[in-house]
């Protein structure tokens, strides 16, 4: 008998994902805990494990499809080797962990889930207007359409962004207006005739343009600046490091990130309102203090979560960032480790940034920018002295937080970093 | 005590029963005020009755014919009171069938003349005497339009008659001189001349059906000529005098007078708005040149008034006015529907041939600045037409060369008001001519001259 193996859901929201690569191929025997295939959602790269055992008789949806729907019948299990199965078997129970219910029936033709999806959300818009959009060079996905369910159709095109050089004259370069109404559909990527090499969106890419585009353009970014000296944190850092075990499960190796992050998990619980989102009907402010961390990994950045960093003693946030970082660069985190947070730290002093200025990552209402410990000439008294000092700035989201509550957070947090004793309680 | 409703429609023509409806449909509680028929004069005066007209001209041009078909028919003779009398039967099915449906969704109708008091107060008045004080807070006008006269040539319903007279004759003249080539003008001429009448048509501008493509509108004057009318253009009439039995028309045209002695002279030289005794004194609704003047969503200067159709200004058809009273009644219902526009509404003339015609005219669209690509397909290369006996006709397409965008429609043949609308539907889908060359048309059939037309314009045309 044949069973179908569906798509699972890696998360509650998502609804559909790339199949990224096959492990087993037709023919192969499949044991329970096998992993069969690979899985790549917006940032995380999943392993589907076999419930069943028996044969992969058949490869419905082949490696590198995207857009594949959850719970779409994505290949075909059967009981003996060789058994024919010439289209995806009637709803059987899903077989694939956390796929939730039966598949509906699905069309037996192999690709037909996922060519049409895979370009995202498909945009509606009249022949006359897509052949209008192309030769004005128009991004049809920043049109909002205006006629009947939300068709896009020629009129729609006035006024929309293009690229394409027209009579019209340039506007003249007024200054932006501060409040801007809306957010303005994002002006398309000129055509470029220069010799170059055009590296396909990855998944990631296409998330991470989304969301930051989105962010920069919806949410009224301003940013505090604060110097802040190093000197003491990185004095308690080397004591502590110097007291870990060689080896074992008790070792630790604190980073300066790591003492930042515990310092923004105080800070967060005495600020609440900095641990927040925005939303249409209300701020939240949550209970947990989550913070996000952006870690660089190969094709883009990634932002695994520290839990409950407020209370997490100095080595388990060590500890829990060094698992959480290699295995995103393995794109081995699981949604859940990388999706929520109330808060988010870029650190990029090991490449010798004095400072920089983070987008926000929403929902998220803040994000601390770290710059690099640097020896700078402070003024202690009447004496000029050198000092370890770093720049963090604090990207806020002025819809939730106002300019004396992020003030607040920042004082807070150099205090807490320059008498670090303070963490260790 | 008035009598409320959520909305008052001013007339029961095309425009304000479909607006009832509408509105009905909405919830809304609706009266109709009308006071005459309901239906307007499209259905009782216009659009269907001449219809049912040109039918029976059409029936006896074929019988004419029969012959080429290797049928029979000797002594074929008109009975024009029973032409006259279907046609009038046609009107009174339909008035009637008006009335069940404003009954069907639950319109009161008002039998009576409405008059705008002012603050939302509509009085209804018969025959002089009060019979009904209405109140509601939107109001719509839809007064319709009436013929327009000119000094010295108007209408005496005998000698010089309207559309009116023209629908209902007693008798057969010999002879009409008609002042107009308008659709109605043009009508009147194909069903005079088609019964045996020996028609004059005197048309001011420099082509007949002036809003015609000018390769669609020199192919209709061709074939009424052939058919044996007189065709004046750039020709103006200067004065008509009225003998015993037949009026002497003296027309101008190119700088010289001639002088047509006729039994009767049709008037169809446009309408004015009904815009007189219906209280717009006593609102802020702007009338210029006899029409109210109204936005996309049919509004007037006064808060709560509205006007729709004929008396809201050109093009003076039927489905325009409906249209605009669907668009009306859903902005009032809050439905945010698109405002009402004019580039896509087509126009038909029943005449034979018939002529049918959507967007711009081929000079029109130069004129506008576009680089056109133009396909003409005649019915010649069309094998139903052929079949049919009706080799004659052109379908000419306008096409945008840079956008593909269908700017214009012309034709002009047998059935070619039935099918324009293929036209109409495919730039309302502001489809290109890739999808028209890509649609497949049915075989055997005139449409596929539509499709050939399209294939020419792009250099593709199979059977030309």
């Amino acid at each position: 008998m044949a069973i179908n193996i569906l798509m699972p859901a890696l998360s509650p929201t998502m609804t559909e994902g790339k199949l990224a690569k096959w492990l087993k191929a037709e023919g192969d025997e499949v044991k329970s805990g096998d992993i069969i295939a690979e899985i790549e959602t917006d940032k995380a790269t999943m392993e589907v494990e076999a419930v069943d055992e028996g044969y992969l008789a058949k490869i419905v949806v082949p490696e590198g499809s995207e857009g594949v729907a959850v719970n779409a019948v994505i290949g075909i299990l059967t009981a003996t080797k060789g058994e024919a199965v010439t289209a995806p078997a009637a709803a059987a129970p899903a077989p694939v962990a956390a796929a939730p219910a039966p598949a509906a029936a699905l069309a037996p033709a192999p690709t037909a889930a996922s060519p049409a999806a895979a370009q995202g959300e498909r945009v509606f818009a009249s022949p006359l207007a897509k052949r209008i959009a192309k030769q004005a060079g128009i991004d049809l996905a920043s049109v909002k359409g205006s006629g009947p369910g939300g068709r896009i159709v020629k009129g729609d095109l006035d006024g929309a962004p293009a690229h394409a050089p027209v009579a019209s004259p340039a506007p003249a370069a007024a200054p932006a207006p501060v409040a801007a109404p809306a957010p303005k559909p994002a002006a398309p990527a000129p055509a470029i005739a220069a010799p170059h090499k055009a590296i396909p969106h990855s998944t990631m890419r296409k998330v991470i343009a989304r969301r930051l585009t989105e962010s920069k353009q919806s949410v009224p970014h301003f940013y505090l600046n604060l110097d802040i000296e190093l000197d003491a944190l990185l004095k308690l850092r080397a004591e502590l490091n110097a007291k870990s075990p060689k080896e074992g499960a008790g070792a630790f190796k604190l980073s300066v990130n790591d003492l930042i992050i515990k310092a923004c998990g105080v800070a967060l619980k005495r600020h609440p309102g900095v641990n927040a989102s925005w939303t249409d009907e209300a701020i939240v402010q949550y209970d947990e203090v989550d913070i996000s961390v952006a870690v660089a990994i190969p094709d883009g950045l990634i932002t695994p979560i520290v839990k409950g960093a407020d209370r997490l003693g100095l080595a388990a946030i060590s500890n829990a960032m060094k698992d959480l970082a290699a295995r995103a660069k393995a794109g081995k985190l699981k949604p859940e480790e990388f999706q929520g947070g109330g808060f988010s730290i870029s650190n990029l002093g090991m490449f010798g940034i004095s400072s920089f200025s983070a987008i926000i990552n929403p929902p998220q209402a803040a994000i601390l920018a770290v710059g690099a410990g640097e020896k700078r000439a402070v003024v202690k008294g009447d004496a000029i002295v050198a000092a370890t000092v770093m720049t963090a700035t604090l990207s806020v989201d002025h819809r939730v937080i106002d300019g004396a509550l992020g003030a607040e957070f920042l004082a807070t947090l150099k205090k807490l970093i320059e008498e670090p004793l303070s963490l260790l309680l | 005590m008035a009598d409320n409703f959520d909305l008052i429609v001013v007339g029961g023509g095309p425009g304000g029963y479909v607006a009832a409806i509408r509105a009905a449909q909405l919830k809304m509680k609706v009266a109709v005020v009308e006071a005459k028929h309901l239906g307007g004069i499209c259905l009782n005066w216009g659009c269907i009755p001449t219809k049912a007209l040109l039918r029976s001209a059409e029936v006896k041009h074929l019988l004419d014919h029969a012959g080429e078909f290797g049928i029979s028919a000797e002594n074929v003779k008109v009975d024009l009171p029973k032409v006259v009398a279907r046609s009038r039967a046609v009107s009174k099915q339909l008035s009637g069938g008006i009335g069940h449906l404003l009954k069907k969704n639950k319109v009161t109708v008002y039998d009576g003349y409405g008059k705008l008091m002012g603050g939302g107060y509509l009085a209804v008045s018969r025959d002089g005497k009060p019979v009904a004080q209405l109140a509601a807070p939107h109001i719509i006008l839809a007064t319709g339009a009436r013929p327009r006269q000119i000094p010295g040539l108007e209408v005496d319903g005998k000698q010089i008659i309207s559309y009116f007279e023209a629908m209902v004759p007693e008798t057969l003249p010999k002879s009409l001189l008609i002042m107009g080539s308008g659709a109605i003008g043009i009508e009147f001429a194909s069903f005079y001349a088609t019964l045996g009448t020996q028609v004059t048509v005197v048309e001011m501008m420099d082509r007949i059906l002036p809003v015609e493509d000018a390769e669609i509108s020199a192919l209709a004057r061709k074939s009424f000529e052939k058919q044996g009318m007189k065709i004046l253009t750039s020709a103006t009439v200067k004065k008509a005098e009225k003998g015993a039995a037949s009026v002497k028309v003296t027309v101008e045209a190119g700088g010289k007078e001639q002088v047509f002695e006729v039994e009767k002279v049709i008037s169809a030289v446009g309408i004015v708005g009904n815009v007189e005794n219906i209280g717009l004194e006593n609102t802020k609704v702007k009338v210029e040149r006899t029409h109210i003047v109204v936005d996309g969503y049919a509004r007037t200067a006064e808060p709560g008034v509205y006007a729709i159709g004929d008396v809201a200004g050109p093009p003076w058809l039927a489905h325009k006015a409906s249209h605009e009273g669907v668009v009306c009644v859903e902005a009032i219902a809050g439905l945010n529907p698109h405002p009402f526009e004019t580039w896509n509404i087509p126009g038909c003339t029943y005449a034979r041939p018939q002529v049918a015609s959507v967007g711009l005219t081929e000079e029109k669209a130069k004129a506008a600045g576009h680089e056109v690509k133009v396909g003409r397909f005649p019915f010649i290369g069309n094998g139903k037409a052929i079949a049919l006996g009706e080799p004659e006709g052109l379908i000419k397409t306008i096409f945008d060369a840079k956008t593909g965008a269908l700017l214009g429609a012309h034709m002009i043949g047998a059935e070619v008001t039935e099918m324009i609308q293929g036209y109409v539907i495919a730039r309302q889908l502001e489809t290109t001519e890739a999808e028209l060359m890509h649609t497949i048309f049915p075989h055997p059939t005139i449409s596929e001259a539509m499709h050939e037309s399209v294939l020419d314009a792009f250099g593709q045309v199979i059977h030309f």
